[in-house]
C-alpha cells in the first residue's frame, strides 16, 4: 500500500467516526441543551432543579433504585451457585441452564407480560401492591446478560481444581462457594450487577403494564406536563448509568486486570 | 464437558462409598438438588407465562379451546398491517443500524484491542445499547420535535421549518430513525469481535499476491465476515421487533406496530370475543422471533468455523 492510499483510508475511518459518532452523540448534546433553557434565550439548571421537588419523581427514583438493587442480589443468590454447580457437579445440564438464560431474548418483555398479569394479579394482592414485588419479573429480563457475564468469569478461572483443593483441605460446599469460588468471581459479580441495574433502570414494558409507577413510567407521564423536567432526568439516568458503568470499570481497572477484562466482556455482551 | 465428572465423583467426602440403590440415590440427589431453586423459579416466572400465552392463545374467553383469536388476528387487516409495518420498521431499522455500526467498528477496530478510541466507543456502545426507550423517545423530541434543538437551528439559520410538518416523527419515519439510533451500539458489540477475527496476515498474503485492496474485501474478508454480518442483522431485527418502550411514549395516534397492539389489548377494555387477542398476538411475535433466532443461531455456528 502506498502512503496515500493510507492516508486515504484513515480519512476514510475518521469521517465515519465524525458522522456516525456525531448520529449518536447528536441527540444528547440536545438533551443538555433542552433541558438547561432559561427565559429568553438564556440558561438556567431549573429543570433540574425541579426533579428534587417532584415528590412523585423522587419516589420513583428510591422505589426503581431499590428495585434494582434487590435485582442485582437476587439474581446472583440465584445464578452464581446454579452455574457454578454445573462446572462442578453436573456438567450434564450446563447446556439447559444456558437455554433457560437465553431464552428471554426470544420471548420479548412485551410477551412475557401477557403471561405474567395472571401470576402478578395474586403477587400484587399478596403484597398490597408494592412495585418491589417486580423483582421477580426483572430477574428473568436480566437473565441473558448476568448469565454471560457469570459464565464469562467461571471460564476463565480453574474452577474445578480450586473446588477440588478446598474440599481436599475440608472445606464444605457452602465454604467452597462462599469463600473460595465467590471471590474469584469478584469481576464478573460486579459485571453482571452493573448490567442488571443498567437495565432495571431503563425498564418500562412490564411496569407500565402491570400499573407499577417506576422511573421510566413516572418519566413518560411528567414528558406529558413538564418536556423539560423529563429530559432533565432521562439525561440524569443516562449519566447515572453511565458513570456506574466507567466507574466500576475503573475501581476494577486499579485492582487486577482480569476483574476489568470480565466487566469489558459483560458491558459488551 | 463430561470431562470433570469423574474427578468429582472421586472427591473425598462427598459420596459415601456404601454401596446399594439408596446411596446412589443420594448421590444422584446430592448432585441435581441444588440446581432446584433456579430450575423452580425459571419456571415459575418464564416457563409458565410463555406456557399461559401459549394456552391462552388457542382459548375462547370462557377458557374452551377455540382458534376464534388467531382467526381474529389472522384475518384482520389491522393485525395484519401491523404485523407488515413491525416486520418493515424491523428490518429497514437492522439493515441501517448493521451498514451504519458495521462501518463504525470497523473506523474504530483499527488501532486494534488496546486502541483509546475503541475503549471509548465499546463502553459508550454498551451503555447506549441498553439506552432505549421512554428516555430515547425525549432525547428525539428534544432534537426534532418542535421545540428540538435541530429544528430551531434550522429554523433560524437556514430557514426550513421542520415544525411545519413534523408529525413524521411521531410517525413510521420517525421510528425508523429513532429505532435505528440504538441499533448503531449493538451492532459496534456484536460486529466488533468479528473484525477481530481478520488477520493480518490474510491482508499481507493477499496484497503479496498482488491483490488490491478491492480484491481483498471482495474475496477475503468479505466472505469471512459475511455470516457475521448477517447474524448481526438477524439479531438487530429481533430487538427492534421485540421493542416496545419508545414506540409507546413516541407514537401519538394509534396503535401502528405489534407491541403497541399487545399493549392496547391489555389496557384497554375487552371488545366482545377479543378477550385473548392480546396472546395470539403476542403468539405471533414469538414465532417471528424464534425463526430469526434460529437463523441467528445457524449462521453462529458458520461464522465460528473462521473466527475462534
Amino acid at each position: 500500500m502506498t502512503t496515500r492510499g493510507q492516508r486515504r483510508l484513515s480519512v476514510t475511518r475518521w469521517a465515519i467516526v465524525i458522522v456516525v459518532g456525531g448520529y449518536l452523540l447528536l441527540p444528547l448534546i440536545a438533551m443538555a441543551e433542552f433541558s438547561t433553557r432559561g427565559d429568553f434565550g438564556s440558561r438556567s439548571l431549573d429543570s433540574w432543579i425541579a426533579i428534587t421537588e417532584d415528590p412523585n419523581l423522587v419516589e420513583a427514583i428510591i422505589t426503581t433504585l431499590a428495585i434494582a438493587a434487590l435485582t442485582a442480589v437476587g439474581m446472583l443468590v440465584l445464578l452464581v451457585p446454579t452455574i457454578t454447580w454445573t462446572y462442578l457437579r453436573a456438567p450434564r445440564l450446563k447446556r439447559p441452564v444456558e437455554f433457560l438464560c437465553l431464552l428471554p431474548i426470544a420471548i420479548p418483555a412485551i410477551v412475557l407480560v401477557v403471561g405474567i398479569v395472571p401470576i402478578y394479579s395474586i403477587l400484587t394482592r399478596a403484597t398490597r401492591g408494592n412495585p418491589l414485588v417486580l423483582v421477580f419479573i426483572d430477574i428473568i429480563l436480566v437473565l441473558p446478560y448476568a448469565h454471560r457475564a457469570i459464565d464469562a468469569g467461571l471460564r476463565s478461572i480453574d474452577v474445578a481444581t480450586l473446588a477440588e483443593a478446598a474440599r481436599s483441605l475440608g472445606a464444605g460446599w457452602p465454604r467452597v462457594m462462599f469463600q473460595i469460588i465467590a471471590p474469584n468471581l469478584r469481576g464478573a459479580i460486579l459485571a453482571a450487577a452493573v448490567i442488571s441495574i443498567a437495565l432495571v433502570l431503563g425498564e418500562f414494558t412490564i411496569s407500565s403494564l402491570l400499573n407499577y409507577d417506576t422511573l421510566q413510567v413516572v418519566i413518560n407521564l411528567l414528558g406529558k406536563r413538564d418536556a423539560f423536567v423529563a429530559v432533565a432526568v432521562s439525561l440524569a439516568a443516562l449519566i447515572f448509568a453511565f458513570v456506574l458503568i466507567f466507574g466500576i470499570a475503573l475501581v476494577a481497572g486499579g485492582g487486577r486486570r482480569r476483574t476489568k477484562e470480565t466487566i469489558e466482556e459483560a458491558v459488551v455482551s | 464437558m463430561t470431562a470433570s465428572t469423574p474427578a468429582s465423583e472421586q472427591r473425598p467426602g462427598a459420596d459415601p462409598a456404601l454401596g446399594g440403590a439408596g446411596s446412589q440415590r443420594r448421590r444422584w440427589a446430592g448432585t441435581y438438588l441444588p440446581l432446584v431453586p433456579f430450575f423452580f423459579y425459571v419456571t415459575l416466572f418464564l416457563l409458565l407465562p410463555t406456557f399461559i400465552v401459549l394456552v391462552g392463545a388457542f382459548q375462547a374467553a370462557d377458557g374452551s379451546p377455540s382458534l376464534e383469536s388467531i382467526t381474529t388476528v389472522v384475518t384482520g387487516p389491522r393485525f395484519l398491517a401491523a404485523f407488515g409495518r413491525s416486520v418493515q420498521l424491523s428490518l429497514v431499522s437492522a439493515l441501517a443500524g448493521a451498514v451504519l455500526g458495521g462501518l463504525f467498528a470497523w473506523a474504530v477496530s483499527s488501532g486494534g484491542p488496546g486502541g483509546r478510541l475503541r475503549q471509548i466507543s465499546v463502553a459508550a456502545s454498551g451503555v447506549l445499547a441498553q439506552f432505549g426507550g421512554v428516555m430515547l423517545a425525549f432525547a428525539f423530541l428534544a432534537t426534532f420535535g418542535f421545540n428540538g434543538l435541530v429544528t430551531l437551528l434550522l429554523r433560524d439559520s437556514v430557514g426550513i421549518d421542520l415544525s411545519k410538518d413534523n408529525t413524521w416523527i411521531y410517525g413510521m419515519t420517525g421510528l425508523t430513525i429513532v429505532y435505528t439510533y440504538f441499533q448503531i451500539p449493538l451492532m459496534v458489540i456484536v460486529f466488533l469481535p468479528a473484525l477481530d477475527g481478520l488477520r493480518k496476515e490474510w491482508w499481507e498474503a493477499s496484497t503479496s499476491l498482488g491483490g488490491s485492496s478491492w480484491t481483498y474485501w471482495r474475496n477475503v474478508a468479505g466472505p469471512i465476515l459475511a455470516p457475521s454480518f448477517l447474524g448481526a442483522v438477524l439479531l438487530l431485527f429481533a430487538n427492534a421487533f421485540s421493542a416496545y418502550a419508545t414506540a409507546f411514549s413516541l407514537v401519538s395516534q394509534g396503535s401502528p406496530i405489534v407491541p403497541l397492539q399487545i399493549g392496547e389489548a391489555m389496557s384497554g377494555e375487552v371488545v366482545q370475543g377479543q378477550a385473548n387477542i392480546g396472546k395470539a398476538l403476542a403468539l405471533g411475535m414469538i414465532i417471528v422471533v424464534v425463526i430469526v433466532m434460529g437463523l441467528y443461531a445457524f449462521l453462529q455456528r458458520r461464522a465460528s468455523r473462521w473466527l475462534r
